[in-house]
Formats: structure tokens, C-alpha cells, sequence
């Protein structure tokens, strides 16, 4: 089991994974283009009444690796992440046009139904959110439980090792009965990840998970979605730069509704082939 | 000019204290009917509240002694048959205002419901009684229950769709985010968390129906005795107040006063529950 693989892993310092992330770099760009994509976004749009929201996008989002969307406020990141789920739609009055395939298949078929496309594809969100009538376990295991998973036996060993996975099982392991809102910040937050990947979903979007949080809690934050890299697709909607840089492998930035640029981090950062992309990143505008 | 900028402090402290000696007596005008019709009760009933006004039925006029059981029991029957009615109406009611309509569906029910509201409890009364009275050519507990449902129904929406709303929307997100279905999310998520808002919104409506005369005079209609079929008459305490206070006799009427007592004393109860039930916010915000 690639999971249990993980669990074992001793926990390796955020400035280790660094200097790994710059050292195999060159190389997870030629495995990416190996595999297929996770998602094709083909001619992507939105509105939101008549406001167009993101307008002609395409881009492939890699399988297994960390995908970071970066943009000024209100270009739209947010509502590209959300499309990938279809959680845009909560929103009254969106209309779309384009595809997003994942895994080869549009979720926009008329056949195909959110709830399911949602199971397979989680998401955690800026404001951590612990459901407050509900215990740490209960938390970490509502998804499984509300879509009619009963064996005790799994139910136990899911919560552990979701709870390892979002390295949070060594902090709250004698409080599992104690409410999921009594932690603190940075731990309601991993938390929340551990929710989103009990119920195992092959890609987890994040959408700035760690603004809210103090450095010490972005760092584990940071830490934490580089370990799930290793069995998830990861897509991260950040308005950090830094952030980007640190722990994304492939970045697309984003400006008014439109894809600019979309390629590795480390071609974004250090030599970008759009002027506005250069501009955004030594901090010019935005 | 000294002398006249003291005049002034003079004024100014006069003016501030004639404002709050107003808002004092008004605030004693509000306190005083409560604490008069208490006293006045007290005085006038307490002397008939006895172990038998619990246990015995009326006695026939002109026989001393005799107590109330039937009408206390019926109140609650009536309210548990009114419970039967307005609570699943009215909350299923407030989860459609709040999860459900559209804006201008939802602007037309608040708009109806609050008028439903506004409508004389007698109105109730005739409503029922052409509904169920004639048909069935009998006064009966059912259509008294229905009548004071009836009453519930608005009452029991617009606090279950209040209490409803101030649920974060986060949470219902992080819900579906995991695959849940809508339904399962707003029963297991939503209502969940703004469960005791609920429950006070439920107990605020059933106080407030408990003390109704007027929609069960030619409905529930009363009876001397035990109710022994819900398709008869049953007695009710405002109702056998109400006989008992127009009547000739003094023994009535001390009866009269006890129960009011009574009656009013069950509902401060509900009133002390609900505030118990309150104490913690209805939806802890994280």
C-alpha cells in the first residue's frame, strides 16, 4: 500500500524538502509529461451573472504533483480551483462553457453528477472549518460515515491514518472525543485535510489553506502537502509568492480571468517568457 | 462668562438626568404588569392550588373541592397533537427558506408567513372549525391540536430559517466538499449545528400556543371529564378558565385564578428552559 508507505516515512524538516524539491526538479518535469494529465481545463470559462469570472482558459493540470495558481486578488484563481469540483456552482447564476476533463472524462456531462465528482476530488478551503457539533474522530471521519461506511475496524484505522497523513495523530491521538473546534488554528486545519483524505479522494484542492495561519503552522502546512504530493494530485490557490516557490512543482499564474502562464516553478520564477508574469513576481504590481 | 458656562453643566446634567430617569420608568413600566399579574395570580390562586386541583376532575356546581387533571392533561395532549402538526411543517417550512428557494419563492413565503402570523387566533378557530368541526359533526381534540398546529407552523418557520442562516456557509461547503449529498449535508451538517436554536424556536412557539383560548372554543370546544377518544371533545386550562371565570360561583372562580396560575407558571418554565438552552451561542462561529 503506497499510503502505508507514507505513514512510516520518518517526518523530514520543511528545509530538507526544499533543498530535495530543488534537487529533483529537473527530472519531475520529464515524469510529468509521462503521465497523463489530471485534469485537462479545455477553453474553460465562467460567469457569474453577466461578470465573466475566468474567460478561455487551457491548461493540463500533472498527476501526482503540486500545481500552484498564483494571481493578483480577483483574477479569478479561486473560481478556476472551484471549477475542478464544480463548488463554483454553490454560487447562484454560473454558467459555463469549456470542459475540465479529469481523468480523460468531462465533469460537466449532463450525466455526471457532483456528488460523486466531489468524493474523488477534495477540498480544503482558506478558513479552517471543523464541523462544531462533532468530535476530532468524528471530523476526520463524517465523510466516510455519511456515505454509509459502518465497520468499526476501518473506521478506527482510517481515522489513524488519516490523522498520521495530516501529521497531526502525535498531537491529538488522547483527545480523538474532544470537539474538533478546541484545537488550535493550525491543527483545525490539519484537521481539515485529514477529513478531506479519509474519505480518499485522488486529488485534494487547496485554496490558500495556510493565509490564516502563523509561519510555524504554514511551515507544517507547507510540509504536510509536499508528504501527500507522494499519492495526490495536489492544486494550490496561493496569493504568497514565496509560498508558490517553496512548494509547488508547476505553477500557472493568472491575471484578470486569464492564464498568462502556466509551466515548472522553477521556469516561472526564474525566467518567465511573459513580461506580466516577471512584473507580478519581482513584486511590480499586485 | 464663567458663570454662564456653569449654567450649562447645570443643563446638561439635568438633561441627562430627566433621559435616564425616563428610560428607568419606562423600563419599570415594562417590568410592573409582569410583576402585578404574577402577584395578582399568586394572591387570588394560589389558596386552590391544592394536591386535588392536580388529581381530581371538576366536581358538578354546587359541590366544593375538585381539581383541573383533565384540562392540564389535555392542554398537553393539544399541544403534543399541535407539536405533530407545526413542527415538521414548520421546519421542513424554514429548511426550504433557507436552503432551498429561490430569492422572489422566499420573498413570497417570508411574506405570507409573516401575515399567517399577524392573523387573530380565532381565525384559526373558524378555519378548523369549517374544515374539521363540520365535516366530522364533532368537536375534538384532533381539530383543536390542528388549530393551534396551525398557529405553530409560521412561528416555527421564520425561527428555523433565522437560526438556519447564521449557520457559516463554510460548513455546508466543507460538506459537500467531502461528497455528501445536499440533504445529508443539511440535516447531518446544518441542522446539526443549529439544532438548540431550533429546539428554542419550537418550545418559544408551543409556550405561546399553550395559553390560546380562542381557536379552541369551538374546536377542542372542553369537556368536564376525561377524554377518552381524541375524535371528542377534550378539555383544555385557558378554556376551563375561561367557563370558570364567567360563572356564578366564588369556588369557580378561585379555581379560575389557580389555574392561571398554573398556567402561566408552565409557560415562565418553558421561558427558563429555553434561556438555559441558550446560554451558549447558537452557532459557535470559528
Amino acid at each position: 500500500m503506497e499510503s502505508a508507505a507514507i505513514i512510516q516515512r520518518p517526518m523530514i524538516s520543511s528545509a530538507s524538502i526544499r533543498q530535495q524539491e530543488l534537487a529533483s526538479e529537473g527530472e519531475s518535469t520529464d515524469t510529468a509529461s509521462e503521465r497523463r494529465p489530471a485534469f485537462e481545463v479545455e477553453q474553460l470559462s465562467i460567469f457569474y451573472g453577466q461578470k465573466k469570472a475566468i474567460e478561455d482558459i487551457t491548461l493540463a493540470v500533472p498527476s501526482k504533483m503540486i500545481t500552484a495558481i498564483i494571481g493578483p486578488s480577483g483574477c479569478g484563481k479561486s473560481t478556476l480551483l472551484r471549477s475542478l469540483n464544480r463548488m463554483h456552482e454553490l454560487i447562484p447564476n454560473t454558467r459555463i462553457e469549456g470542459k475540465v476533463l479529469f481523468a480523460g472524462k468531462n465533469i460537466y456531462s449532463p450525466e455526471v453528477d457532483p456528488v460523486v465528482i466531489r468524493r474523488r476530488i477534495g477540498m480544503v478551503f482558506q478558513k479552517s472549518n471543523p464541523f462544531p457539533t462533532m468530535s476530532i474522530a468524528d471530523n476526520v471521519l463524517v465523510g466516510l460515515k455519511l456515505n454509509g461506511v459502518r465497520d468499526r475496524t476501518f473506521l478506527r484505522e482510517r481515522l489513524e491514518q488519516s490523522l498520521r497523513m495530516s501529521a497531526l495523530w502525535d498531537e491529538v491521538k488522547d483527545d480523538l472525543h474532544k470537539p474538533g473546534v478546541s484545537l488550535s488554528g493550525g491543527q483545525q486545519q490539519r484537521l481539515c485535510i485529514a477529513r478531506a483524505i479519509a474519505v480518499e479522494p485522488e486529488v485534494l484542492l487547496m485554496d490558500e489553506p495556510a493565509s490564516a495561519l502563523d509561519p510555524i503552522a504554514t511551515a507544517k502546512i507547507e510540509e504536510l502537502i509536499h508528504e501527500l504530493s507522494a499519492n495526490y494530485t495536489v492544486v494550490i490557490v496561493t496569493h504568497n509568492m514565496q509560498q508558490a516557490g517553496r512548494c509547488s512543482d508547476y505553477t500557472a499564474f493568472l491575471y484578470l480571468g486569464r492564464l498568462i502562464e502556466f509551466g515548472s516553478t522553477t521556469k516561472i520564477f526564474s525566467n518567465p517568457s511573459e513580461r506580466r508574469t516577471e512584473d507580478y513576481i519581482t513584486g511590480r504590481f499586485g | 462668562m464663567k458663570a454662564k458656562r456653569g449654567d450649562q453643566h447645570v443643563w446638561r446634567k439635568t438633561k441627562s438626568a430627566l433621559a435616564s430617569g425616563g428610560a428607568f420608568v419606562c423600563a419599570l413600566l415594562v417590568i410592573a404588569p409582569l410583576a402585578l399579574v404574577f402577584f395578582h395570580l399568586l394572591r387570588s390562586g394560589a389558596s386552590a392550588v391544592n394536591w386535588s386541583f392536580f388529581t381530581e376532575l371538576p366536581k358538578p356546581v354546587g359541590a366544593p373541592g375538585g381539581g383541573m387533571v383533565n384540562a392540564i392533561a389535555g392542554s398537553f395532549e393539544l399541544l403534543g397533537l399541535a407539536a405533530l402538526v407545526g413542527v415538521p411543517v414548520g421546519v421542513l417550512g424554514g429548511v426550504y427558506l433557507a436552503e432551498y428557494g429561490t430569492v422572489r419563492g422566499n420573498w413570497m413565503l417570508r411574506f405570507v408567513a409573516d401575515v399567517l402570523n399577524g392573523v387573530p387566533s380565532i381565525i384559526w378557530g373558524v378555519v378548523v372549525y369549517g374544515l374539521i368541526v363540520l365535516r366530522f359533526k364533532s368537536f375534538s381534540a384532533y381539530a383543536g391540536g390542528l388549530a393551534l398546529g396551525f398557529i405553530m407552523i409560521p412561528l416555527v418557520m421564520r425561527t428555523t430559517e433565522e437560526v438556519l442562516l447564521l449557520v457559516p456557509s463554510g460548513y455546508r461547503e466543507a460538506s459537500l466538499a467531502l461528497g455528501i449529498s445536499r440533504w445529508k449535508t443539511i440535516v447531518h451538517i446544518v441542522m446539526k449545528t443549529a439544532m438548540k436554536g431550533i429546539v428554542t424556536g419550537v418550545l418559544l412557539a408551543l409556550a405561546r400556543v399553550a395559553g390560546e383560548t380562542a381557536p379552541l372554543l369551538f374546536t377542542a370546544f372542553g369537556n368536564r371529564f376525561w377524554n377518552h377518544d381524541l375524535n371528542e371533545p377534550i378539555a383544555a386550562l385557558p378554556l376551563q378558565i375561561f367557563s370558570y371565570a364567567i360563572s356564578p360561583y366564588d369556588d369557580w372562580h378561585r379555581q379560575a385564578w389557580a389555574g392561571a396560575l398554573v398556567l402561566v407558571v408552565m409557560i415562565f418554565f418553558v421561558n427558563v428552559l429555553v434561556r438555559f438552552l441558550t446560554r451558549e451561542r447558537v452557532v459557535r462561529v470559528p
